[in-house]
């Protein structure tokens, strides 16, 4: 565990040295209180369009510092070769792969703090209340989600050489399934025959992230979700984290590191 | 008997060496790299074959040979970037796919750019702590590497304001940080100026009267000379020759630039 420990304490050392996440929580930031401003033709119930935008704003940032942060790691370390005096030390391709997913994911999750609390504190002034418990799961299930966010873009980075391109297909397939995801189901009863087949073995293989998009319940104050189900999703989360970990290891270890 | 020096260096890494101290072992070590141009299947490139060669405790030994000839191969070998294709390779005992074989060694790769956003004590502390150095005895070891490489000035800076000569230093303060018992540097000496050079020579001089074992490649054949107990040279993955530098000075009758051309089969152009 030191050895993941260490690596994970690296990436967060560098997150909060880059400049990324401070423009993109300054951007949001800067978005939110505009639209806080401005009084749209008197309504009270602005302040749910308001979270609305704040928490898709929050969404974004995340999974975009989520997806460039963890895309560039192993590359990164291949580019400026400092994956040699690394993999050199007492240290095993399978701990580097954990430590730079747990920093990644930590990292995020510290973002995440920051991202709520500033939407907690815009929210509360809006509405002079604040319910916990869906404010706790909204962050705890988004936070589950990057993890499965993490560990794909992660195994991606093993796969393509180019970080650019790991980012881009990886954000293609997360809003593919975000949007799309849910409905596989529903598109494959109405095909027939090979087609039909492949459309439900996707829906069942992929990670369902829309699960984790509990936004409603924060806009419309609905109140909690079982946490039960809570529970449920986080087991769901913790297996594709990892069945993708177990993967991009098996990846990384058959690879051949020619310094 | 290595029978059972292997067996119970498995179980006591620490405690117990091949017979005569070898440090580093390799045996009828072969790699091959699949030849991608050539398609799946159809050809490979032999990058070592069928080396074998023994590193003894306190010695200096100079891995020479042309671009090519499979030292950076064999060095990733020991290290356990790349898997052998057939024969074995052992540091202290250990059998070099294990990660606890490289807990006594220091690695100083060729022309690395070092994490950027950190400055050299942070880059120090972060690798002692992989080495498990004990948090008491982290900060005493900085200081003494950083000393000796002469860095103490710039401990503060971001490395990325380094120059390369400052980057190749702080990679040897990196290599330095678990007081090594084995030292494996890939063209130390690579890129920095004459005074760079000098002050690298100078180090694997003090590691030497220290008793430390280095294994180094280099081009640079006068340092080589100067620095190194015995010498390999490797042509075309092959170890052609193997003894100290004096004896092959003697055997072939002129200095270790010549023998290295020699072995190399260089063939001066005659003037028209």
């Amino acid at each position: 565990m030191n050895n993941i420990f260490a690596v994970a304490g690296l990436v967060i050392k560098e997150l909060y040295r880059r400049k990324d996440f401070y423009v993109l929580f300054v951007l949001t930031a800067l978005i939110t209180l505009l639209l806080g401003s401005v009084n749209f033709f008197n309504d009270d119930r602005i302040i749910r369009y308001l979270k609305d935008v704040c928490l898709l704003l929050i969404w974004i940032s995340t999974l975009v510092i989520a997806v460039t942060t963890t895309a560039r790691q192993i590359p990164a370390e291949r580019e400026s070769r400092t994956i040699f005096p690394l993999l050199a030390k007492p240290m095993g391709r399978g701990e580097l792969i954990v430590g730079k997913f747990l920093g990644c994911w930590a990292a995020c999750g510290t973002a995440l703090i920051v991202f709520y609390f500033f939407f907690g504190i815009i929210s509360a002034s809006k509405e002079h209340t604040i319910s916990f418990a869906p404010y706790i799961q909204a962050i705890w299930l988004h936070w589950m989600c990057l993890g499965i966010v993490i560990a794909m873009v992660l195994l991606g980075s093993i796969v393509f050489a180019a970080p650019s391109s790991n980012a881009t297909i990886c954000l293609i397939v997360i809003v593919g399934i975000m949007f799309a995801g849910g409905h596989l189901n529903g598109i494959a009863t109405g095909m027939r025959g090979f087609g039909g087949g492949v459309v439900y073995a996707l829906y069942y293989v992929i990670p369902h992230l829309e699960w984790y998009d509990v936004r409603d319940l924060v806009v419309h104050n609905w109140g909690s979700i079982d946490w039960l189900i809570c529970g449920g999703a986080t087991i769901y989360a913790v297996a594709y984290v990892g069945f993708l970990l177990g993967v991009t290891w098996a990846v990384f270890k058959r690879k051949p590191m020619a310094s | 008997m290595r029978l059972v020096g292997k067996s119970l260096a498995n179980i006591f890494p620490f405690r117990i060496l091949t017979p005569l101290n070898a440090v580093v072992e390799i045996q009828n070590l072969r790699v091959e790299y699949p030849n991608r141009d050539l398609g799946r299947g159809k050809g490979a490139k032999l990058a070592v074959d069928g080396l074998n060669l023994r590193v003894n405790s306190g010695e200096v030994f100079g891995f020479l040979g042309p671009n090519g000839a499979g030292k950076t191969t064999t060095m990733n070998v020991l290290l356990g970037f790349v898997n052998a294709t057939s024969g074995s390779a052992s540091i202290f005992g250990v059998d070099v796919k294990r990660p606890i074989a490289r807990a006594r060694i220091g690695y100083l790769p060729e022309l690395t750019y070092y994490y950027k956003f950190l400055n050299a004590e942070e880059l120090l502390r972060f690798y002692a702590r992989i080495f498990r150095v004990p948090r008491g005895e982290r900060e005493k070891r900085i200081n003494s590497v950083l000393k000796l490489v002469e860095l103490e000035e710039a401990r503060k800076r971001l490395i990325k304001s380094y120059s390369k000569g400052m980057q190749q230093r702080v990679g040897l303060a990196q290599a330095l940080i678990n007081d090594p018992d084995l030292l494996i540097l890939d063209e130390p000496t690579s890129g920095l100026d004459p005074l760079g050079r000098m002050k690298v020579r100078e180090i694997i001089q003090r590691l030497k009267e220290q008793g430390k074992t280095v294994f180094f490649s280099s081009h640079e054949l006068g340092e080589v000379e100067t620095v190194c107990d015995r010498v390999g040279i490797l042509h075309q993955g092959k170890l052609r020759v193997e003894g100290s530098v004096a004896t092959l000075v003697q055997q072939y009758q002129c200095d270790l630039e010549h023998v290295f051309l020699k072995i190399v089969g260089y063939q001066p152009q005659p003037r028209t």
